[in-house]
Parts: C-alpha cells; sequence; structure tokens
C-alpha cells in the first residue's frame, strides 16, 4: 500500500520560519486538502514535498513504490507556473513534457480528456489563462506518477473545467494514487482529510516559546 | 524519445522559432566584424594582422548573447521545476541544454567565422585555422557560460552579471584559441601545442560545467 509521510516537517524561508512540526500521512486513494490563510505555507509544503525546496527539519518519505525514485520523482507538481514555452505548440509543449516525465500516455488523448484537442497546433502563446491551465493539468494524464501535488488547480477554470478536474482526480484516487491538494476556494472534490497550516503553527510556536 | 533528446530537441526548435536567438548570435559577430575596418583603416596588411583576433574576440562576445536565457527563461517559466523532478540527472539535463546552445549559437559562427574572414583581408589558409580553433574553442565558452548562467538563473536582469562572471573565465580560451590560429597562420611555433590545450580546455569544462551548473541549480533555487 502507498503511503506518503511526513515527520516533523519544518520550512524556513528567508530566516522566517513558515511553519513547523507539521505531520501528516496519506494512502493510496486518500485526498489530502492543505488550507490555511495566505502565506500559511501551502505552496511551500508541496515544493517541500516535491524536493525543490529543502526542509528546515523533518523528512518526508513515500512507501510502497519503487525505491530507486526519489519522493520528487514520483510526483507530478502543478503549481502557479504553468511550465509552458509560448513558441511552440500546445502538442509539441505536451510532448515534451511526456518525455521528460517519463510518460507512457497518448498525448492526444491527454488533449482531449482536458478540452484542447481542437488547439492542438496552436502555439501556446495563444491560449488564455484557463486553457493554459488545462494544459497545466494535461500533464498529469500524460505521465502516470502516484503522488499529485496540486497548488490550487482550479484557479481560473470556468464550471465545466472544474468538474473535468474533480473527475480527473476521482480517477487518479481510485487508480490507488494520491493526491495533495492546497485550494482557496471550494474543491473540485471533497477532500479524505485536512491539513490545517498557519493556526497549527502558531500553537506550536506558543509551546516552543513556553518550554 | 528519452528525456535528454527531448530537452535538446525542444531548445533547438525555440531557438529557431519566434523570438529565439539562433540568428541573432550570427548576425551580432558580423555587426562586430564589420566595425572593425572602420575603426581601424583600411590598412589591408593591419587587418590581416589582427583579423584571428577580432573573429575570435566577435565569436565571444556573440556567444555570450544567449547565455543569459539559457536558464532563466525555464526557471521564469516554471520548467526548471519539473526538470528537476523529472528521472534524469540534472548534470545530463543542464548539458543537454549548454549542447542545444552551441549547436544554435557556438556552430552557426564557426561556420560564418571563414566568410567574415574575408571582410579582414584573411586568406583561405588562415579563415579555415580560425574556423577550426573556434570550433575546438567555442564548446568551452558555452559551458563555462552554463556555471555562470546557473549562479545567476534567480536574478532578474543577471545578464550583465552573468557577463561579468563568465568573461574573465574565457580569457584562457581566448588566449590560446588565437594563439593557435596566429601559428597556424606566420608561425613560427608549431599549430599542434596551443591547440591541443584549446581543445582540452573545452573537454575540461564540459566535465566540470555541468556538474558545476547543477551544484549552483540545487542550492540556489528557493
Amino acid at each position: 500500500m502507498l503511503e506518503l509521510q511526513a515527520l516533523d516537517l519544518a520550512c524556513v524561508r528567508a530566516g522566517r520560519e513558515v511553519f513547523a512540526d507539521v505531520e501528516f500521512a496519506v494512502r493510496g486513494g486518500e485526498m489530502l486538502a492543505v488550507t490555511g490563510p495566505n502565506g500559511a505555507g501551502k505552496s511551500s509544503l508541496l515544493r517541500l514535498i516535491a524536493g525543490l525546496l529543502a526542509p528546515a527539519r523533518g523528512q518526508v518519505t513515500l512507501h510502497g513504490a519503487a525505491a530507486e525514485y526519489t519522493v520528487g520523482e514520483q510526483a507530478h507538481y502543478v503549481g502557479h507556473l504553468d511550465a509552458f514555452k509560448p513558441s511552440l505548440t500546445v502538442e509539441e509543449n505536451l510532448a515534451f513534457w511526456k518525455a521528460v516525465l517519463g510518460g507512457g500516455n497518448e498525448v492526444r488523448g491527454a488533449l482531449a480528456a482536458v478540452g484542447l484537442d481542437a488547439l492542438a497546433h496552436l502555439p501556446a502563446l495563444y491560449l488564455s489563462a484557463g486553457q493554459r491551465r488545462r494544459l497545466s493539468l494535461s500533464r498529469l494524464l500524460v505521465a502516470a506518477r502516484p503522488i499529485w501535488l496540486l497548488d490550487e488547480p482550479s484557479s481560473a477554470l470556468d464550471a465545466a473545467g472544474v468538474t473535468m478536474l474533480g473527475e480527473v482526480m476521482g480517477a487518479h484516487l481510485a487508480g490507488g494514487g494520491l493526491l495533495l491538494v492546497a485550494e482557496h476556494g471550494r474543491l473540485a472534490r471533497a477532500p479524505t482529510r485536512e491539513l490545517q497550516l498557519g493556526r497549527a503553527t502558531a500553537a506550536a510556536r506558543r509551546s516552543r516559546g513556553q518550554a | 524519445m528519452g528525456p535528454l533528446t527531448a530537452l535538446l530537441v525542444r531548445d533547438m526548435r525555440m531557438a529557431v522559432r519566434v523570438g529565439g536567438g539562433a540568428l541573432i548570435g550570427v548576425v551580432f559577430f558580423l555587426m562586430v566584424v564589420t566595425l572593425v575596418p572602420f575603426a581601424v583603416g583600411p590598412d589591408l596588411a593591419l587587418l590581416a594582422r589582427i583579423g584571428p583576433a577580432v573573429l575570435w574576440l566577435g565569436a565571444l562576445l556573440a556567444n555570450l548573447l544567449g547565455l543569459d536565457r539559457l536558464l532563466t527563461s525555464d526557471y521564469e517559466d516554471g520548467s526548471l521545476d519539473l526538470i528537476l523532478m523529472a528521472r534524469m540527472p540534472v548534470e545530463l539535463a543542464v548539458a543537454a541544454k549548454a549542447l542545444a546552445h552551441w549547436l544554435t549559437t557556438g556552430l552557426p559562427l564557426v561556420i560564418a567565422a571563414p566568410l567574415l574572414g574575408i571582410l579582414l583581408n584573411l586568406d583561405p589558409k588562415a579563415s579555415g585555422a580560425v574556423a577550426l580553433t573556434l570550433l575546438a574553442g567555442t564548446p568551452a565558452l558555452t559551458f563555462i557560460g552554463l556555471i555562470g548562467a546557473a549562479l545567476t538563473v534567480a536574478l532578474r536582469r543577471g545578464g550583465l552579471l552573468l557577463a561579468i562572471l563568465v568573461l574573465p573565465l574565457n580569457t584562457p580560451v581566448l588566449i590560446f584559441g588565437v594563439a593557435a590560429s596566429n601559428t597556424a597562420i606566420v608561425g613560427p611555433m608549431p599549430f599542434g601545442p596551443p591547440f591541443a590545450v584549446l581543445c582540452a580546455l573545452s573537454l575540461i569544462s564540459m566535465v566540470i560545467g555541468p556538474f558545476a551548473a547543477a551544484l549552483a541549480l540545487r542550492y540556489g533555487l528557493d
């Protein structure tokens, strides 16, 4: 059984403690919603799990998966930046990420799933914000990776897009994958569990101050 | 297609598309070399004597042009995050990017050098010697530049800092490149030793560059 576990995680950026004593465990088929006010460290937590930030303390481990890969190499990360080149076409962009992320699924199929198959030959420059977000999400579909780290995945999406996102997330969970979502607004899907940042961190800071 | 080939093909494709830097380097090279006869005057003997040095300086500066975008563009749009999460060593990923830069910026300079030699009154043998030394030496310029690009990746407008970091490190390449060209044209020293040092500089920077750049990227991202 796949399980992602974080123990005593702390993140320090520019000398300021963003969060500390964060602990959670997510199993395959489960979705963890990361909530909290602006600046509570939701994005930092996802980047830390992806291996893009080094934790000040603690560690993230993945049990029950191929041991030769790091957690980041088993994860998809959809952040605020969409990682697409404006001069390449939609299809070229996605085919590139398919090759780099080690995907085995069809580019055309993934584009159809997010509703962009009609725009495959258009340079990514001409996509709207919502379409760029859909293209980012299509990256999740071209390469199979068990962990999805989604940072505000439904931003800029229309109602149909949010429904599509919910379906894609549901299919991933049904396939035994696990999901971490940081979101402000309404989640595209009801989470299995929730991790609240900010409040817990303040409590931890107080208890350390007393000790 | 493997991840490294995909990276190489993507970067080369972007270089030849709108906004890419593939031809900018050659055009800049042409500009620099064309300006020299105007500055120096119509002294053909003098032009022929300083020709190899002018071509080398022009190539060195032209090669700097695309370097500031080499990693920064991927950093700014989030591509670098995903490349770091790919199942390939970062060292090889940055080496593939540097190779793409050399193929689209450095190699066109090598090809253009014999043509621009005509503007500097170089005979075909001298132009050939300069092109050969550029072929051996420009990879060193790119792979040394890769280190600078990785160190300045997170800085806004790091292009100038990059040039200041990289140009001193390029000095040995320039010295041996021009020395090898001159020995081939006027002698009296043999062509072999300075050319061998030039090749060695390229090989060393091809090994050290990717490792240093990967180290800078791993510790510099935040």
